[in-house]
């Protein structure tokens, strides 16, 4: 089943979606098969991650991820956020997806990165 | 009996169950099936006749060359070509395009404008970006203001004797539209700009003729009517192709070498270097010959029957808003739509499950997916084999998508 229960349900009610004002570190990114775009933004306090949020228009898997990778990272180092690998946020997502939409779970993993890396948003 | 369930049973990959239910393929605007004839002929060429062309003196070699040779007077027919020299297999509609675009944009100078529209696949912009870029010269885009038709006054004010090429699509891969062609050719070459029309949706589906059309180049792929990948067509008409330097060199597109020059083969030689795709040109022929059997009019006025079903079906759902013209009459065999709090990826993923293939996404068609407002949209395509089964599935699945997320 590609749309697990977590999936539907992180998708209906997201629980870290929406926008940070004055953030301390943002990324963007658009997935170029589809065109989903997702952006991250957080906010650091003492070395870790206060609050994160992210916004965007992308499909359900790549909210859900988002969504599940935001929750397991906040209250996190930056050290440990930085650990998350894509294996365990698939096993979060308890959900099997397939090859061509592994990206759409991915890209939140990679925004975060980057956001996290100081890099800047590209337009 | 509808033609879509007397071809059926000529494609073996419709016998397929996905997902636990007969395949609905409504995806032919990316790529169409192909009929057993098609695959037979494929097999049976590699299994008695396959040699390199035009070079190898045996019989082999002599039977590959006629099986190649044939299927492009199969095409010539096909499209209504006044001659053999003027139809250059290609690798598929973006080399055709390619292959326009680097042969003419050498003689492009700085100020000089392509004319593109909003509608294009990426396919029929990128190659002219390319070019443009190189000589510095301009592309020009005619708006979609409304999202389903060119705005031709633009296209008026957009093309002057600047105008060196109006590169555009005969049918659109998303919305449908079938572009008024021969005013556009009429009015660019008052202007006496070159015109390339990109097919890649409109041979599949439409009877064509190009003499009458008088575009000076055609282009289309094998792949989306009903013939193999990798082959493709253009048209060029042989006055135009006989000014025009070849794109690319190699083996085949020479009559004679020295180190330092050549003389160029004859026409259409000239423009295919290196051994050609010739399995594939034998597998279109195939294609081309079921069709015509099945008469293009015929084809066309079965797929407007889906399409107008389609229409009707989807209309009637809640939160579906329908992309391009809403009259069959005037629209090719797509219906672009998308679905209220749903992205296409998860409409299309969930569609799958019911065994139901349709494309998600931008469709190659960025620029036009912004001037929609969407960032894709589902599109359900059709074609020979398509059924009103097929498109009723599609209706009723469509319906209960909101439930499944």
């Amino acid at each position: 089943m590609i749309y697990s229960s977590v999936i539907r349900e992180r998708f209906r009610q997201p629980r870290f979606q929406g926008a940070l004002s004055a953030p301390d570190a943002v990324f963007e990114d658009v997935n170029p098969l589809c065109g989903d775009r997702i952006r991250i933004a957080c906010r650091l306090a003492d070395g870790r991650l206060a609050e994160a949020r992210h916004t965007g228009d992308s499909c359900a898997i790549c909210v859900a991820s988002a969504d599940v990778l935001l929750e397991r990272v906040v209250g996190e180092t930056v050290e440990a956020a930085l650990s998350v690998g894509l294996d365990e946020l698939l096993e979060r997502l308890g959900a099997d997806i397939r090859p061509t939409r592994m990206k759409c779970a991915a890209l939140p993993l990679d925004v975060l990165r980057a956001a996290l890396a100081g890099r800047e948003v590209a337009t | 009996m509808n033609m879509g369930d007397r071809c059926r049973p000529d494609f073996p990959i419709l016998e397929r169950v996905v997902n636990g239910h007969p395949l609905a393929y409504l995806d032919s605007a990316a790529s169409s099936q192909k009929p057993r004839a098609v695959i037979e002929a494929i097999q049976r060429y590699y299994e008695r006749s396959h040699a390199n062309v035009h070079r190898s003196i045996h019989t082999l070699g002599e039977e590959a060359t006629e099986l190649y040779e044939n299927a492009r007077d199969a095409v010539r027919a096909f499209i209504g070509a006044e001659s053999r020299e003027e139809v250059i297999f290609t690798r598929g509609t973006t080399e055709g395009i390619n292959l326009v675009a680097q042969a003419v944009g050498r003689t492009l100078r700085p100020g000089d404008e392509v004319v593109v529209t909003e509608m294009e696949h990426h396919s029929n912009l990128i190659p002219w970006q390319m070019a443009c870029r190189d000589r510095g010269a301009v592309v020009r885009a005619v708006p979609v203001p409304d999202g389903r038709f060119l705005d031709m006054e633009a296209f008026d004010r957009l093309v002057s004797e600047r105008t060196r090429v109006v590169a555009v699509t005969h049918v659109s891969n998303v919305l449908g539209t079938v572009n008024p062609v021969a005013e556009i050719v009429r009015r660019a070459h008052a202007a006496g700009a070159l015109v390339l029309l990109d097919g890649a949706q409109a041979v599949p589906h439409l009877p064509l003729d190009m003499a009458a059309l008088g575009a000076d180049f055609y282009v289309f792929s094998g792949h989306k009517m009903l013939g193999p990948t990798a082959i493709g067509v253009l048209y060029g008409r042989r006055r135009v192709l006989e000014g025009l330097e070849p794109a690319w060199g190699g083996g085949e597109m020479i009559k004679e070498v020295w180190l330092d020059r050549a003389q160029w083969n004859d026409l259409p030689w000239r423009f295919e270097p290196g051994t050609p795709p010739i399995a594939p040109a034998v597998g279109l022929h195939a294609a081309v010959e079921y069709l015509g059997k099945l008469g293009m009019a015929e084809v066309a006025a079965h797929e407007r029957r889906l399409v107008a079903q389609a229409l009707d079906l989807l209309r009637q759902v809640p939160g579906v808003t329908i992309y391009g013209p809403d009259n069959p009459e005037i629209k090719g065999a797509v219906v672009a739509f998308s679905v209220a709090g749903l992205h296409p990826h998860d409409g299309a993923a969930l569609l799958d499950q019911s065994g139901i293939a349709v494309r998600a996404g931008h469709s190659c068609a960025q620029p036009l997916m912004r001037r929609l407002g969407v960032v894709g949209t589902l599109r359900a395509s059709f074609s020979v084999y398509t059924t009103p089964e097929d498109v009723d599935r599609l209706g009723a699945a469509v319906r209960s998508l909101p439930d499944q997320l």
